[in-house]
């Protein structure tokens, strides 16, 4: 394929998720039982042959450098290129970048420095399968300024977002942010290729200018003079835009195809831990669950995500629920519906619920 | 700049395994999975750097592939150092002699020069057969403390079973006066465990007098023990209370597998001291929909049928309607609808078509009499067809 460097933003969207990301940035955010949700934009960069990829970070974002690690389990510490690490760079502003076009802003150095010919720049808050080359092909093809990827669904209410209209060659022909009404359009998946030295010039014209936001200042008006086309990831999207999303997105995975589909034909790489393999005893009674090693189950667990090392006790029900890593469970609990951050202590006999649209949610590391 | 090693690991990883049969068809024994997603030598490997040795010969001979390929640059043991690390030794070629390692003592000889190379106090000779947790560090404090030239660990095991092991006979003090190598009327219970401290200057010594001993086998408990012996030098035992135990059989790895199981098991590895490292596989967790009974299962899975007393491996496919009990499936085994395993051990990449039988029923599968106690073992590769049978007791190597 042809040379391309990718960019990862760590923690933009943060605002609606304020339960994961309190001691986290949203890459890092667990899922899936053994994975965070960098592992699948990152895993995607990987294996569409991308070799150097940027990583810029915002707030709280020691857990993502924990997980990532010198990027080995990606097979990105290298000599050459490898997973950069881009922390929040100030120049005359003393605050940390407010919005996309400023994190962009911190990025030029790399951008510059970098050989690739042609930038991927991603989100981490999504989970999906898409072969960037495949992206990169059409954009030549199409002799393309800008290729934006969109996923075709419902649109949703709850925040910040832009879809497109595209004319029969795939060409965008309007734009729009924030748009009203409702019904299946064409969203915008925060997923753009352009040239390196393009995307150079269009961040230096924005510092230039004064621009501070990429879709209204460079997007928008770019419709008039730059070729801007559309590309359409087909199959699973899930975007991670609240706790709900959040818990559907994980429950997704016990439909086999969707299974298939996320980590079918391809590895999807994350920090690897040594946990030794599950142990069930022969109290446990397990329905429709992603079990990941380390875990000991006593109980009976059901349409549930258990990461590593949590434990289930004697008589405990556990039903449609996410338990992030070492979570225990006591005996004789009953819980349905709860995301459970990491670290968390479920004293026996306790009973707790939530419900599908809103999961009952305990904060890392709490004893209940 | 420090260039040197206190102690060098040597492990002995090229024996063939004969007594695994088709387990060890194109693997080396040390290579065998182990537990559902460890290989035997993840153990010994484990050990050292749970030890605070970092530096590893790893001496194979017998179908090295799997075995160098799955240890790699050491990485998964953090044994992936710029000095240091661990290292494939291989038989080679040199300009006045070639020959592949003739015995035990004779593998460790060819390969003086690189243990030289990190200038050790000491050297630990390990083997690649063995399922235990030990920390090597308090051994070596012992063997320094008693000013010893070689220590042994060594266990207590049942009197009976005593002729099968090398035993030491040893002095009030805890100096060995006398090592004999499986003997028919053994002295005492005192089982040799295969691994050596040495003071590095005294075994770099006998190996050489040894090697010139033309009537030598060239073997560590036949003749460089005994040699040691003989010259008065400081012997010592040390004596290992954990768990620990030889899978150099079909009967004994089926059970060191079972011991993994339970609440309490016979053998924890879940603590998270003394972790067991290993080339994890980059599988999602297991998809359990089925019945799974005091078993453990790895990941990347999915199980659909009923599992009970078994040992999964990484990404096993069990299909609706089909059983398996007391067995150790690998990895990569696809058991598809209503096939019955009982009392099996089933390795690699197998499969296992539509209501096919293996094995009977443990108790039953006891009574008939073959060269695996009654367990069926199938080999790496195989495929059972449709409503195929495999009798209890039965090695398959090639596909039915």
């Amino acid at each position: 394929m042809a040379s391309t460097v990718g960019v990862i933003f760590s923690s933009l969207n943060e605002e609606n998720i304020p339960e994961l990301i309190k001691v986290r940035s949203v890459g890092s955010i667990p899922y899936g039982g053994r994975y965070r949700l960098v592992d699948f934009t990152l895993s995607n960069m990987v294996n569409s042959g991308i070799t150097t990829v940027g990583m810029i970070t915002k707030n709280n974002y020691q857990s993502l450098m924990d997980h990532l690690g010198s990027g080995k389990d990606w097979d990105l510490a290298r000599k050459e290129g490898g997973l950069i690490l881009l922390p929040p760079y100030s120049d005359e502003s003393e605050t940390l970048y407010k919005n996309r076009l400023e994190a962009l802003k911190g990025a030029t150095a790399f951008l510059k420095k970098a050989k690739e010919d042609f930038v991927v720049i991603a989100d981490s808050d999504a989970v999906y399968k898409l072969d960037y080359s495949k992206v990169i092909e059409f954009h030549e093809k199409k002799n393309a300024d800008i290729t934006m990827v969109y996923h075709e669904h419902e649109v949703k209410k709850s925040h910040y977002y832009m879809t497109f209209e595209t004319d029969g060659d795939d060409r965008i022909t309007s734009l729009e942010i924030n748009p009203q009404g409702h019904g299946v359009k064409k969203n915008y998946i925060n997923v753009m290729v352009a040239r390196t030295s393009f995307l150079i010039r269009l961040i230096q014209n924005a510092i230039q200018h004064g621009y501070t936001s990429f879709g209204k200042d460079i997007l928008s008006p770019g419709l008039e003079t730059f070729n801007m086309y559309a590309y359409k990831l087909e199959g699973y999207y899930a975007n991670i835009d609240s706790l709900a999303s959040y818990f559907k997105a994980n429950t997704d995975l016990l439909n086999k195809d969707i299974r298939k589909e996320i980590f079918g034909d391809r590895d999807v790489y994350t920090k690897v831990n040594d946990s030794s393999p599950a142990k069930y005893t022969d109290t446990a009674k397990v329905k429709n669950s992603l079990i990941s090693d380390g875990c000991l189950i006593e109980g009976t667990v059901e349409n549930c995500i258990l990461f590593r090392g949590v434990k289930i006790g004697k008589g405990a029900v556990v039903k449609n629920c996410i338990l992030m890593s070492e979570n225990i469970v006591g005996e004789n609990c009953n819980l349905a519906y709860v995301v459970s951050d990491k670290d968390s202590v479920i004293r026996d006999n306790r009973v707790l619920a939530g419900c599908e649209t809103q999961p009952y949610f305990i904060n890392k590391g709490s004893l209940i | 700049m420090l260039r040197k090693k206190e102690c060098v690991a040597m492990l002995l990883a090229g024996g063939q395994g004969s007594r695994l049969y088709a387990l060890t068809s194109n693997i080396a024994k040390p290579a065998v999975s182990f537990g559902a997603k460890y290989r035997i030598i993840d153990f010994p490997l484990s050990n050292c750097i749970n030890s605070g040795i970092d530096t590893v010969g790893v001496l194979t001979q017998y179908q090295p592939l799997v075995l160098n390929e799955y240890i790699g640059n050491g990485q998964p043991w953090d044994l992936d150092r710029t000095f240091g690390g661990v290292h494939i030794l291989s038989p080679y070629e040199a300009k006045t002699d070639t020959s592949w390692y003739k015995g035990t003592a004779n593998a460790i000889y060819q390969n003086i020069r690189f243990m030289k190379m990190y200038d050790p106090e000491y050297v630990i000779i390990l083997s690649g057969d063995h399922i235990y947790k030990m920390d090597y560090d308090k051994m070596l404090t012992a063997h320094k403390e008693a000013n010893a030239d070689c220590t042994i660990a060594c266990m207590e095991v049942p009197m009976k079973e005593a002729s099968r092991f090398g035993i030491l006979n040893t002095n009030p003090d805890g100096t060995v006066y006398e090592f004999e190598e499986k003997p028919a009327k053994p002295k005492s219970n005192l089982a040799s465990m295969g691994i050596y401290i040495f003071t590095a200057a005294k075994l770099f010594k006998y190996l050489e007098l040894d090697e010139a001993d033309p009537k030598s086998e060239n073997d560590f408990g036949k003749n460089v023990l005994p040699a040691m012996l003989n010259a008065g030098e400081r012997m010592f035992t040390y004596r290992f209370d954990g768990y620990w135990k030889d899978v150099g059989t079909i009967t004994s790895l089926w059970e060191a597998n079972m011991d993994l199981l339970g609440v309490v098991p016979n053998f924890e590895l879940r603590d998270q001291d003394r972790v067991i490292h290993s080339r994890s596989p980059l599988a999602p967790p297991a998809y359990i929909e089925g019945e799974i009974i005091n078993s453990i299962v790895a990941t990347g899975g999915e199980i659909e049928g009923k599992v009970v007393n078994s040992v999964i491996g990484t990404d096993c496919i069990i299909e609706e309607g089909a059983e398996v009990n007391d067995c150790v499936l690998m990895g990569n085994i696809v058991v598809k609808m209503g096939a019955k395993l009982n009392y099996a051990i089933i390795d690699e990449e197998v499969t296992i078509g539509e209501n096919a039988v293996i094995g009977a029923p443990r108790e039953e599968a006891l009574k008939t009499s073959s060269l695996t106690g009654g367990i069926a073992v199938l080999g790496r590769g195989v495929s059972v067809k449709k409503n195929g049978k495999v009798p209890a007791g039965e090695i398959l190597d090639k596909s039915v």
